[in-house]
């Protein structure tokens, strides 16, 4: 599904590289937990896989697809059609409705607009099993509170299936309680999407709820450098 | 595309009252613009429609453009005055269709009377030669038994609120506080139809009539002691002894230059006869530097809006450095990023450019009957083809100065990838 080798990351006009991972990998709806501190280039990796940075050296492929060899438009394409993202905050257009903030995925990627079928119809299931109540569906994002937003972010990042789930420290805006809710909601998501999730946190209590825990420090040689 | 449009559409209406403040200034900048090169656009409409059909303006020597104004525009001080021999001998030359002679220096209210003879309605055209009409009533009869009858211009009708039948009491010289002619007044027998020329602000009447209302005067005031009675002016010889110029008509065009210069050589008087286009050509090249330089001031207002407009949408980035990410993760790429600046530049200035031809509309409501004053015929019409490329070329700066934010915002999304440090 994901797949790194020797790659080497750094910003330009600077010698020495932020991240140097030998090798990572993501199975199809694996859920692996990637955890490490701040620093350790998470925000990084993140943006390769994404195919929004590019590496200096090595090889990043995406569902069989090396991304080194799509030139800037075609990965944009790329990122739109396979990966849903959510971050730790502010996920959201506060001047768009929440209905219209899911079915933003669905205007950059026609192939998910596809996958989704009637796309409002997809959009207010998600909301629904997302536990939104269809009242908030209208309001503009900006009136919802922290875990709402979140939520409406997930239903986002599923919309039209997209093979990976990428969540860069989703739930550390929210309380514990409403941590473990949210985890439990996108897992089950998730697995009823058959996505793989690469779930990203420095919060190692929740890595409990993963198959596979992957410590920054352990694949980055050079971790701690600098995160960006 | 159209998602985009509605996106870069959503997202200026949340900045809205900032973004507004710049539509106004885009707005006020257009309608400064486009102002300009109406007055511009319909000065020489009107001017050269004021002296339709005309072949040559005759006076006393001097410059051609000072006849031009004072002759056809009742515009200046009054010039010097020729006489009326000179007159009858060039109206009886062969080339001559036509000659209308005419007589200033006295006004009513402020609006210039026009001494000449009911010929005046019969051989003078306005606009694309179109002849003259009475809105109501007819001519002054021209005779001395009706020696006190007035035809007035519209404007002066509308303006005065004045109908025929009505008696108006004519003042010597242009300003209001001039010396009357009280004891002459004059009944109106005429309202001209509107012509958008300076003929709209114009009192006529017969020669003789000004021979008559001046006839106890000397050296511009009355004469001390010495009145008499508008009853009595008919036992007087009212025929005209000098006029201000006079108008010809001919009946080839082709001999108007040879015929200007037969005027120029007549020995009798010094005279100057012009031919209206040529005088007003000269007018215009007087005035283009002017032109120039008022066009040159408001593109520099319209760029200072637009310089706005590039500001405001930088000084916005930095709170949009969020919504810049998301947009980048969900898959926009530089070209979105691009359009969707592009796309907020070009609203705001094409909501800029209607607002501003709204304003225009509007200040032309009490700009027009200004503008009538000086015989300039401004109206509320759809733009023409120049103002047409003032407006593109608004519209057209408008999406380049989004290209400057535009730009920006590139940099900043390559800068914070998927995860701004906000």
């Amino acid at each position: 599904m994901i797949e790194l080798a020797e790659v080497v990351f750094r910003w330009p006009g600077q010698r020495k590289p932020c991240l140097a991972i030998e090798r990572f990998h993501l199975a199809p709806a694996e859920r692996v937990f990637l955890h490490g501190p701040s620093g350790s280039g998470k925000s990084t990796l993140l943006n390769l896989i994404g195919g929004v940075m590019r590496p200096a050296q090595g090889r990043i492929v995406v569902l069989g697809q090396d991304l080194a060899a799509l030139r800037a438009r075609r990965r944009d394409r790329f990122r739109a059609d396979h990966i849903g993202f959510i971050f730790q905050q502010f996920n959201l257009l506060p001047w768009l409705s929440v209905l219209d903030n899911v079915l933003l995925a669905c205007r950059f990627s026609s192939r998910r607009r596809e996958r989704a079928g009637n796309a409002r119809a997809a959009a207010e299931r998600l909301l629904a099993s997302l536990d939104m109540a269809p009242s908030l569906w209208r309001r503009p994002a900006a009136e919802l509170s922290v875990g709402q937003q979140q939520r409406v972010a997930a239903a986002r990042a599923l919309i039209g299936r997209p093979e990976i789930l990428i969540a860069d420290e989703p739930t550390s805006a929210l309380d514990a309680e409403r941590q473990l809710a949210f985890i439990d909601l996108l897992l089950s998501e998730a697995r009823a999407t058959e996505a793989a999730l690469l779930f990203v946190s420095h919060d190692l209590r929740l890595a409990r709820h993963f198959d596979r825990i992957v410590e920054m420090q352990a694949i980055n040689r050079m971790a701690g450098e600098a995160d960006r | 595309m159209k998602a985009l449009f509605a996106l870069a559409f959503k997202s200026a209406w949340a900045r809205r009252f900032l973004l507004t403040i710049t539509l106004v200034a885009i707005a006020l900048a257009t309608s400064l613009l486009l102002a300009i090169e109406r007055v511009r656009l319909d000065a020489r409409t009107s001017f050269t429609q004021a002296v339709s059909g005309v072949d040559l303006v005759v006076g006393a020597r001097g410059g051609a453009l000072e006849l031009m104004l004072n002759a056809v525009f009742h515009a200046g001080g009054s010039s010097h005055t020729i006489r009326w021999d000179s007159f009858e001998a060039w109206r009886r030359h062969p080339a001559v269709a036509w000659a209308v002679p005419v007589s200033l220096g006295d006004a009513y209210r402020g609006f210039p009377v026009v001494g000449t003879t009911p010929d005046y309605f019969r051989h003078l055209h306005h606009g694309d030669k179109k002849p003259l009409t009475f809105a109501a009533g007819r001519s002054f009869a021209g005779d001395l038994d009706s020696v006190f009858e007035a035809v007035v211009g519209h404007t002066v009708a509308s303006q005065l609120g004045l109908r025929t039948g009505e008696r108006i009491t004519l003042s010597h010289g242009m300003t209001e506080l001039s010396p009357l002619h009280a004891d002459k007044p004059f009944t109106i027998v005429g309202i001209l139809a509107p012509t958008g020329t300076p003929m709209d602000r114009a009192v006529f009447v017969s020669l003789e009539a000004i021979s008559a209302i001046h006839l106890d005067w000397v050296a511009g005031a009355p004469t001390p002691g010495l009145s008499i009675p508008a009853e009595l002016v008919r036992k007087f010889d009212l025929a005209p002894k000098t006029i201000t110029a006079f108008y010809l008509g001919l009946h080839q065009r082709a001999d108007v230059f040879r015929l200007q210069r037969a005027i120029h050589s007549y020995v009798q008087e010094p005279l100057l006869a012009v031919l209206p286009g040529v005088a007003l050509d000269e007018l215009w090249s007087l005035l283009t530097q002017v032109e120039t330089t008022l066009l040159t001031l408001s593109a520099l207002v319209v760029v200072v809006g637009l310089a706005g407009l590039s500001a405001t949408m930088l000084a916005s980035l930095e709170s949009r450095r969020r919504e810049l990410a998301i947009l980048r993760s969900l898959g926009a790429g530089a070209p979105e990023i691009l359009l969707l600046l592009a796309t907020e530049g070009m609203i705001v200035t094409a909501a800029g450019i209607l607002a501003g031809l709204v304003l225009l509309a509007l200040a032309l409501i009490p700009l027009a009957p200004l503008a009538h004053g000086y015989g300039i015929h401004l109206s509320w019409r759809p733009p023409a083809a120049s103002e047409w490329m003032i407006l593109g070329a608004i519209f057209l700066s408008g999406i380049l100065s989004s290209l400057v934010p535009g730009l920006r915002a590139l940099r900043m999304t390559l800068v914070d990838g998927l995860t701004p440090r906000s």
